[in-house]
Parts: C-alpha cells; sequence; structure tokens
C-alpha cells in the first residue's frame, strides 16, 4: 500500500460572493491547488468532489464533471454528498484509491454557494441535513440542533455561555492574519454575549456564517511525488470515518458524539498515533458548542472536560494543542461542501509553515474533523510532515 | 423542501401521518423490536439492531423534556410561529421532538413532564407534534 502526500493546494477568499457560481469559485480554488503542486492537469486519474446544497442554490445537480471541466481535467467526476461533511468523505475516498493503487493524482475539494439564498432560505436549505419527518416538521433549525446539544451538555457536563463565547474569540482573533478567512477581526467575550439570541443558548457569535467559497487539494501517490521530485512533505497517513442515526431523538447520546469518537479512533489507528501525539487540531466548529464535542470525541478531553479548553489557554494559539488556528468555520467560514477539503488545505499549509499562524504549530502532527448534519456523519484524517 | 405558502398539499406520509392521527385521537405508538430497542414509523426494520418484526406499543402518555431551546430565528415553514420552543423528550421507550405550547420559556426546566399532541404551524397550518406540560 502506499502512502498519500499532498502535493499542492488552494481556496478561494471564504465570504460572501453572491454573485460568484460554484464553478467559478471551484475553477480558483483548483487552479491555485494545481500551481502549488506543480503537477500536470493530463495526470489527474479523476475528481473527488465535495457539494452539498447545489440543487437549492444553484439549481445544479450533477456538479462532478461540471467542475471536472472547470479545472480543466477530462478524468471522471463524482460529486459526494454528506451534508457538510460532503469534501471530508470526497478526501477520504481519494485517500483510499490513491493507496490502492487506483488513482496516482487525484483532485479533490468541493465547493458551495449560499448567499444568494439569503439567510433564510439558508436556513431551510441547511434544515434538510436534519430528518424532515421528526425534526424539521417540528421546528428544528440547525442552529436549533446545537442549542439542543448544548443545553443538554450544560445539563450533564456544567459549562456556560461564557465558555462557548470563549471559543468564539480564539477562532476569530486565530482568523486575523488568515487572509482567506470570511471574518478577519476580533470579538470580545462580552460582544459575544450581548449578541442576538439565535436559539438559546447560542447566539449570533455562536455560529458559523453564511459562506461562500471552494477548496482544492492535489493528492499523490509516494511513487508519483518520487518520480515527479516533487516537494511534498505533508502526507495523509490516517483516515476515519463515523456515523450515527440521523436525529438527535434516535440518538444514544446527546451531549456527545460516537460518530467523531469512532472516526478519531479509525484515524488514529490507522496513522498509528495516538491522541497525545496531535499537537493541532482543525475541528467542524460549526457552533462554539460543537468545537467542544469535538475535542472530546478526538479524545484530547474526557467527555464534560473539553468545555473550558479555549478559557484555560489551552487550544489558543498560545496553548499546548492550539485547535482552530485558521479561525475555524466561526471566523474562517463554513461554505458547507468546501469545508473538510479547506481544513486539509489549511492543515497542510499549517504543518508545511505557509500559514500565518505556522509559528503556532508545536509540532508536526495534525488532526482535522469534519462534520455533516447534527454529526450523523463524520470523517476524521490525520496529517503528518515526513520529508 | 416544505412548501411556503401552503397551497400544494404535501403527500401524505403513512407511517408518520398515521402516527400524528393516533396522537390526535389519545392513541399514540411507538414501534418495539423483540430485542425491546423503540422507534418511530415509518420503519420496516429497527434501526437498532436490524430485526424485522416490528409491534406497536402504546406511547406513555407523559415524558420528560431532556432538552429544550426557544428558537428565534425560525424556518421559514415557522416565520410566524416565532419565537417558539422546540424540545426533545423522552417518553421511555422512544424520544420524541416537538413544539412546547402552553408554558413560557422562562418556566421550562429539564425534567419538566410533558404531554404529546398535535396542533398547527401558525404559519403553514401544517400539523405539528406539540408539548404540553402535564
Ligand atoms: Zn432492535
Amino acid at each position: 500500500m502506499t502512502g498519500v502526500r499532498v502535493a499542492g493546494v488552494g481556496l478561494t477568499h471564504f465570504g460572501s460572493h453572491p454573485e460568484r457560481t460554484g464553478r467559478d469559485l471551484f475553477a480558483e480554488a483548483s487552479e491555485r491547488a494545481f500551481a502549488d503542486a506543480g503537477v500536470d492537469r493530463t495526470d489527474v486519474a479523476q475528481l473527488n468532489y465535495g457539494n452539498f446544497m447545489g440543487e437549492l442554490s444553484e439549481h445544479q445537480g450533477h456538479q462532478g464533471p461540471l467542475m471536472a471541466e472547470a479545472a480543466g481535467l477530462t478524468a471522471p467526476a463524482t460529486r459526494y454528498e454528506s451534508a457538510c461533511a460532503s469534501s471530508g468523505v470526497a478526501v477520504r475516498e481519494a485517500v483510499k484509491d490513491v493507496r490502492n493503487g487506483e488513482a496516482d493524482v487525484v483532485l479533490v475539494g468541493g465547493a458551495e454557494r449560499m448567499n444568494n439564498l439569503g439567510t433564510t432560505g439558508t436556513t431551510e436549505a441547511l434544515a434538510i441535513a436534519a430528518d424532515d419527518l421528526y425534526e424539521v416538521r417540528a421546528g428544528m433549525t440547525f442552529p436549533a440542533a446545537y442549542a439542543l446539544m448544548a443545553r443538554a451538555y450544560f445539563e450533564q457536563y456544567g459549562g456556560s455561555k461564557e465558555d462557548l463565547a470563549e471559543i468564539a474569540v480564539k477562532n476569530h482573533d486565530n482568523a486575523l492574519e488568515n487572509e482567506f478567512a470570511q471574518f478577519q477581526k476580533s470579538i470580545s467575550v462580552e460582544q459575544a454575549l450581548d449578541a442576538p439570541t439565535i436559539a438559546d443558548p447560542l447566539g449570533l457569535y455562536d455560529a458559523c456564517p453564511i459562506t461562500d467559497g471552494a477548496s482544492a487539494a492535489v493528492l499523490v501517490s509516494d511513487e508519483y511525488a518520487d518520480e515527479h521530485d516533487l516537494d511534498a512533505p505533508v502526507a495523509i497517513t490516517g483516515t476515519g470515518q463515523g456515523g450515527d442515526k440521523m436525529a438527535l431523538q434516535d440518538r444514544r447520546y446527546l451531549a456527545r458524539t460516537p460518530a467523531a469518537e469512532y472516526a478519531a479512533a479509525e484515524a488514529y489507528d490507522d496513522a498509528g498515533v495516538g491522541p497525545q501525539d496531535v499537537s493541532v487540531a482543525e475541528v467542524h466548529d460549526c457552533f462554539t458548542i460543537a468545537e467542544v464535542l469535538a475535542i472530546e470525541a478526538l479524545d484530547f478531553y474526557a467527555p464534560g472536560e473539553g468545555i473550558g479548553a479555549a478559557a484555560r489557554g489551552e487550544t489558543t494559539r498560545d496553548g499546548d494543542r492550539p485547535v482552530n488556528l485558521s479561525g475555524g468555520l466561526k471566523a474562517k467560514g463554513h461554505p458547507v461542501g468546501a469545508t473538510g477539503g479547506s481544513q486539509i488545505v489549511e492543515m497542510t499549509r499549517l504543518l508545511r509553515g505557509d500559514h500565518p499562524n505556522s509559528d503556532a504549530v508545536p509540532g508536526d502532527i495534525g488532526v482535522t474533523h469534519n462534520a455533516g448534519g447534527t454529526v450523523a456523519s463524520t470523517t476524521v484524517h490525520v496529517l503528518e510532515v515526513d520529508e | 423542501m416544505s412548501d411556503q405558502t401552503g397551497e400544494d398539499e404535501r403527500v401524505r406520509d403513512e407511517g408518520y401521518d398515521d402516527l400524528l392521527d393516533a396522537i390526535e385521537s389519545g392513541e399514540g405508538y411507538y414501534l418495539e423490536c423483540p430485542e425491546g430497542h423503540g422507534s418511530l414509523p415509518p420503519r420496516r426494520v429497527c434501526p437498532h439492531c436490524g430485526a424485522t418484526d416490528l409491534e406497536e406499543v402504546a406511547l406513555p402518555e407523559t415524558g420528560d423534556i431532556e432538552t429544550y431551546t426557544e428558537v428565534h430565528v425560525p424556518a421559514p415553514s415557522f416565520a410566524d410561529d416565532a419565537p417558539y420552543v422546540t424540545a426533545v423528550a423522552d417518553f421511555g421507550g422512544v424520544r420524541l421532538t416537538g413544539q412546547l405550547r402552553g408554558s413560557e420559556a422562562e418556566e421550562i426546566e429539564v425534567g419538566t413532564a410533558v404531554a404529546v399532541g398535535v396542533g398547527e404551524s401558525a404559519t403553514t397550518d401544517e400539523r405539528v407534534l406539540v408539548f404540553r406540560p402535564a
């Protein structure tokens, strides 16, 4: 089995670009990835592409071949849809195909166009990642679902809105120097606590924004990297995926995410590392409480212990294990289908040293955690520097 | 995607709408497999173990609120209902998600006992599972 290297990565600016189509966004991200990789497009065996709400936001299904065209490829292309974990799944399938010799070069990534739907349209579009019969028809929105988890967490383990606000403050702070981030402005705990309520206990600053953007990465086999003398020091050494019941009401836990726990354990085992070896993480903080659930699922903290990590300075930029140095979904933005791929992009840059926050990375093993829906789908990847 | 205007009649979903009918007439039920796993219709197999012989079991009269939230930014199909409280309540064999009515948000606590019924969305007139303090 061959190893898998990240030869090149690219992002668009994440933000509000309602006038830009998905194909334009993905064309830009993939162009950057190819320029960074120094890989010939004709060597690409396939495109694995993530997208969630294309039918609703762009009246566009069958986006695989469309995005291959946008990227200048004639290779076969498949769209992966797993809600907010769409491109995380696309990455995982690409890793498997490179490892098993199906492909030497795969373009992976994703794109999402959301702002043209407006807040109401986006709220409705995101809601289709929940159970239509038993959640959406009871008035569940995505913020509401995470609010239900936050309340359950507070009830079971303790924690406060202040603890959540510290996470928002941290992630905004991390995005200050990230030119691709939607919000490059700092906020205070007071501002976060004073923000309008969306679904209590979550307020506006506990939520990620509505974002347009695309991500792309060129993955290659060890052999291909050697033959073409590529400068590709970062390898994806572990992959894992977990699932859970679709609706919150059918889960064993309301304040834990077993799908992510499973994905993390599988990815660690695959890479031959443990949580104690990981020095930096990009996690799916679509809401502040989601970051807490993520760092517990990744086994950095026992259940109930992750809530104060940001407030204690353990996951901040100068902490022992920084989390979301990109700004996370909270400040970098969350173009749903692009997010899992963007975590690979950010982690690659953090580990190889060309990210504005690379100086804050205390080691050479990183983890990415990408969750779909209310964590009914999760992928986790381990990335390592391997010169 | 739910219809915002309410002009189109939703296609009846046998399992789900049958359950709402039953709850409306005070005869709510859930499905139980031989292992005792509870689930909600429509369902051909137990989602927990795959057993195919599911039986209808009476839904307990009351459940306990396990978690809840007051929603201020609603989905379009509840635009005129906001703010409203959505809660998950434990009825023993199953949990249900519904809107809590007849109670101020400040009065709710985790553990509050509720009965389940059927109400309407003020926005679309569609039926909604509702909880009321028991
Ligand atoms: Zn069963």
